[in-house]
């Protein structure tokens, strides 16, 4: 009964406090609470790239509610008749006609329907970076695997939300990609008729699409998302982050920031930046003004009429393969459209998805790994990972390869013949290529730690020979190099990384400090080379004269 | 303590804690740490949960010129903020009451011109303004430290008991043994799945039944009209040109698969002209017709350069010869566009002489069989 009394120590003694006792006293929230706030993240710029897509994701969920207050799913046939003069009497689906309305008769609504167009680029794209982080620094290896299989089925689920969302305004733009969807869905060998039958109801493009894919890009397909986004983040606080090899680092701790109140603080902060930029995008800068193209019309068409960008290399792989119909016996054919689609789609993404298991397979390495590697000590799979991203993006430059034409006035064929040969020839190029750069940079690691970094400081030796002074990274053996090993670590390689320059004198545009109360400072704390400024002397490094290597310098 | 209290259950907190309950609260009286700072509780509860903070970098000074400075910056950028979430306000609430109407009218380029991208300045300075000095509050003011936490594998123990607990409950029910069960079990979960999914077969409609994907309108005697809906005669289009045409059908111009485009050649295309095989008499003098429809993936291809007798198609730049078939002769189009057989009706105007002999549009699987 003691815990009653208001005198027990460590009683609330505040009306809040009170409040939080009783509702721990209801809940038992602290543990959990501590063990949440204690949690430690590592302090890198690149873990921010999955929470932009995460934040992106809820500027999404907020802007998207919004929208379908106005907007009217679909196909019915109907006369416009609002604020825009030039679309005044045409025959429209009122779904078009809603769009427009979003866009020109509700107060606000043009910027939120920019905002949430921005904010789907922006989700798709930075889920495309966190990938290749996650790829290129090696974070996916086990125990990750799971949470990488998630996060590429979540990247087919954006793909599949960001071509159900642009498809429903039914302007003519997005009728002509719906037309190519169609035609993508009718190229499946065996099925294909079926399947686009069941998902058009009908031969295309009847009166039903808008209406399911409304129904998938604003319930279905979402609600899968958000699960997945649950499991990927309980996986990563259950997992922990992984971590840059780095002082005091191990694979068995993560050393950073407690999540309060240093990460929360940050993490809030790229909330707010990440919604000011969609924000700023979204009112200043125009996308997909659907007014000017018109209602959906089967038989019109406007040139340069791209997908938006995250479905332009499959755009771009239908616009290089060659016309290579299949005709099997029993006059059933293979239609070419379906190989750039939808075998080059799903090789990729399946390549992707299980990639972490190839490389256990081709490495044998099945161990457990929270420590990241920079992508230089990893060759093979930096290149590899060159060779798919190059191919990538070869395939979406492709995809406006008309623009590109039309622009620098080159043939459209041209174009065609360069793409076809390049997504050829240039993977291995980048392949070889990034492999050997690799190499140098490893070279270089290894020579600064053996050799010490470049200091600028050109000394004559008294045989007239002149060499440049090096400054080991730590100790050194008998003929003066250095025996630290590499520990998969940046390497510094100026002397201002080792603290061999003084401090910047802090101030944007006047200094706020004393210049000489600095130096004091940097001397007191036996900074680098600062410190022993006043009393270097110049000397020769003394190298040998028989071609050795510089040593230390005295100092 | 009156007689309801000493009922079980109705004394709330007197009971024993059982025997397995421990950890910290026995190791640490209230009054041990009533003793303790703040600082040294946060540190022991950190210390629980497996992390140990190794540096602390205190933040500026209390009353420091740094601290002051640092202090007005963020003080400055959230206020900053605050003006422009409300001038947000002002701009969304005042137009059309003391500010100009934001209606926009195609001609304008004023007030109504300047309300979307007003409201992006505002709100995105308004957000991007409060993400700035939430991180600069923490770069400049909090104490910087360094933590690190304890990452630990998975323990056997737990798995060995887990095991236990899982393995002992099926063995238990005696499913092994008990196949019947097992079998009927397997039984009705591939019964009751298939039975659940089966609604759907609602989507499935039969692509084959009446040829739906290989017809279109057009048929014999249906007029070609221009989208206004105006029939067309020999001679109205001059040499070279190409126009739109749709089937004289109610809702012709809309039809997926029914526009045409109808080409009037120039003499020297006449010459070279070599229709494909069988259909040599489906041109109309120097008139020939072809589906509108990309056989390649069924854009509207539209762009006709006359001196080349190419069409490209804009989606994916494939290029129709019109004086060879419409034979595709660049890019990934692996089928001509079919030709509809032209002829004239008793009144001069053109008209189909019937629908087209194969299926418009993308390729499918069964497309040569039916």
């Amino acid at each position: 009964m003691a815990a009653r009394t208001a005198t027990a120590p460590g009683a609330p003694t505040t009306k809040l406090g009170e409040a939080a006792s009783e509702l721990d006293d209801r809940m038992i929230l602290s543990p959990w609470l501590r063990r949440t706030l204690n949690k430690v993240y590592p302090d890198h710029w690149s873990f921010l790239l999955g929470e932009i897509a995460l934040y992106s994701f809820i500027i999404l969920l907020l802007s998207g509610t919004y929208l379908t207050f106005f907007f009217d799913a679909s196909m019915r046939e109907v006369v416009y008749d609002g604020s825009y003069a030039p679309l005044r009497g045409v025959e429209m689906s009122a779904a078009y006609d809603s769009a427009l309305g979003l866009s020109f008769d509700v107060r606000g609504g043009l910027f939120m329907r920019q905002l949430h167009h921005w904010a789907a680029l922006l989700f798709v794209a930075s889920i495309v970076v966190h990938l290749l982080r996650i790829f290129f620094t090696g974070a996916f290896r086990r125990p990750r695997e799971t949470n990488w299989m998630l996060g590429v089925v979540m990247l087919v689920l954006a793909l599949l939300m960001g071509v159900t969302g642009y498809s429903l305004p039914d302007d003519l733009l997005s009728g002509t990609g719906l037309r190519i969807i169609s035609a993508i869905l009718l190229s499946v060998p065996v099925i294909g008729t079926w399947a686009h039958f069941a998902v058009f109801n009908g031969d295309f493009v009847g009166e039903q699409i808008i209406g399911r894919f409304y129904i998938a890009h604003v319930l279905l397909i979402p609600a899968i998302l958000l699960a997945l986004i649950g499991l990927h983040l309980l996986i990563l606080v259950k997992q922990k982050h992984t971590q840059f090899p780095g002082a005091g680092r191990t694979e068995h701790n993560v050393v950073g920031n407690r999540l309060f109140p240093t990460f929360a603080a940050k993490a809030t902060g790229l909330v707010f930046v990440v919604f000011g930029l969609c924000a700023l995008l979204g009112g200043l800068v125009q996308i997909n003004p659907i007014w000017l193209w018109g209602p959906y019309n089967p038989a019109q068409v406007s040139s340069a009429s791209q997908p938006d960008w995250y479905i332009g290399f499959l755009d771009g792989s239908t616009r290089l393969f060659p016309p290579w119909d299949i005709n099997l016996p029993g006059d059933y054919t293979i239609p070419a459209l379906f190989w750039p689609t939808v075998v080059v789609a799903g090789a990729m993404f399946t390549v992707l998805a299980i990639y972490p298991m190839i490389e256990r397979k081709l490495t044998g390495d099945t161990a457990s790994h929270h420590l990241l590697q920079r992508p230089r000590d990893v060759p093979v799979r930096t290149a590899l990972g060159a060779m798919a991203l190059s191919f990538y993006v070869w395939l979406w430059m492709s995809g406006g390869n008309d623009v590109i034409a039309d622009k620098f006035d080159i043939s459209l064929n041209a174009m065609t013949w360069v793409g076809r040969i390049g997504m050829i020839v240039v993977p291995p190029v980048a392949y070889l290529l990034t492999y050997r750069i690799c190499l140098g940079l490893q070279q270089h690691d290894r020579e600064v730690l053996e050799h010490g970094i470049e200091t600028g400081v050109i000394r004559r030796l008294p045989n007239g020979e002149f060499i440049e002074v090096h400054q080991p990274l730590g100790p050194v053996d008998d003929h003066g190099h250095g025996t630290l090993a590499y520990g998969g670590a940046p390497v510094p390689k100026r002397m201002n990384h080792v603290g061999g320059a003084r401090r910047a004198i802090r101030g944007f545009f006047r200094p706020i400090e004393e210049p000489t109360q600095v130096e004091l400072e940097q001397r007191g704390e036996g900074r680098g080379l600062a410190a022993a400024e006043g009393d270097r002397e110049l000397t020769s490094s003394g190298r040998p004269v028989d071609g050795g290597r510089p040593q230390e310098p005295r100092d | 303590m009156n007689a309801r209290d000493t009922r079980p259950g109705s004394t709330g907190g007197a009971d024993v804690p059982g025997p397995l309950y421990g950890g910290p609260d026995d190791d640490y009286t209230p009054e041990q740490l009533a003793a303790m700072s703040r600082e040294e509780l946060d540190r022991l509860g950190a210390h629980y949960d497996g992390v140990e903070i190794l540096h602390v970098d205190p933040g500026p000074a209390p009353g420091s010129a740094m601290e002051k400075r640092a202090i007005r910056q963020i003080g400055l950028v959230f206020t900053l903020a605050g003006v422009f979430a409300f001038l947000f306000v002002v701009v969304y609430v005042g137009s059309g009451w003391f500010l100009p109407d934001w209606h926009w009218e195609i001609t304008e380029s004023g007030w109504s011109a300047l309300f979307t991208p007003l409201l992006g300045l505002c709100m995105g300075l308004a957000m991007a303004l409060v993400g700035v000095g939430l991180v600069l509050f923490t770069k400049k003011l909090l104490p910087h430290e360094t933590a690190v936490q304890d990452k630990h594998d998975g323990s056997h123990f737990d798995r060995v008991t887990a095991g236990a607990t899982l393995v002992g409950g099926f063995h238990n029910s005696g499913l092994a043994r008990r196949k019947l069960i097992t079998r009927s079990l397997g039984f009705m979960a591939g019964g009751l799945g298939l039975m659940l999914i089966m609604p759907l077969g609602g989507l499935i409609k039969n692509p084959n039944k009446g040829n739906p994907l290989g017809t279109t309108e057009w048929a014999k005697g249906v007029r070609l009209v221009r989208n206004d809906g105006t029939p067309i005669r020999p001679g109205d289009q001059q040499p070279g040109s190409l126009e739109t045409v749709f089937p004289a059908v109610p809702g012709g111009n809309r039809q997926a698969d029914a526009a045409t485009m109808l080409i009037r050649l120039r003499p020297e295309q006449v010459q070279s002209l070599t229709p494909r095989r069988g259909q040599a008499d489906f041109a109309y003098g120097e008139y020939v017709a072809y589906s509108k429809i990309c056989t390649h993936a069924g854009c509207p291809v539209s762009l006709y350069e006359q001196e080349t007798s190419r069409i490209l198609c804009p989606c994916h730049q494939s290029q129709f010869d019109v004086t060879q078939g419409a034979k595709p002769v660049f890019g990934p189009a692996t089928r001509p566009l079919p030709q509809l057989p032209l002829e004239v009706d008793g009144e001069g105007f053109f008209v189909a002489a019937s629908d087209y002999i194969e299926a418009v549009g993308p390729t499918y699987w069964n497309r040569e069989r039916i």
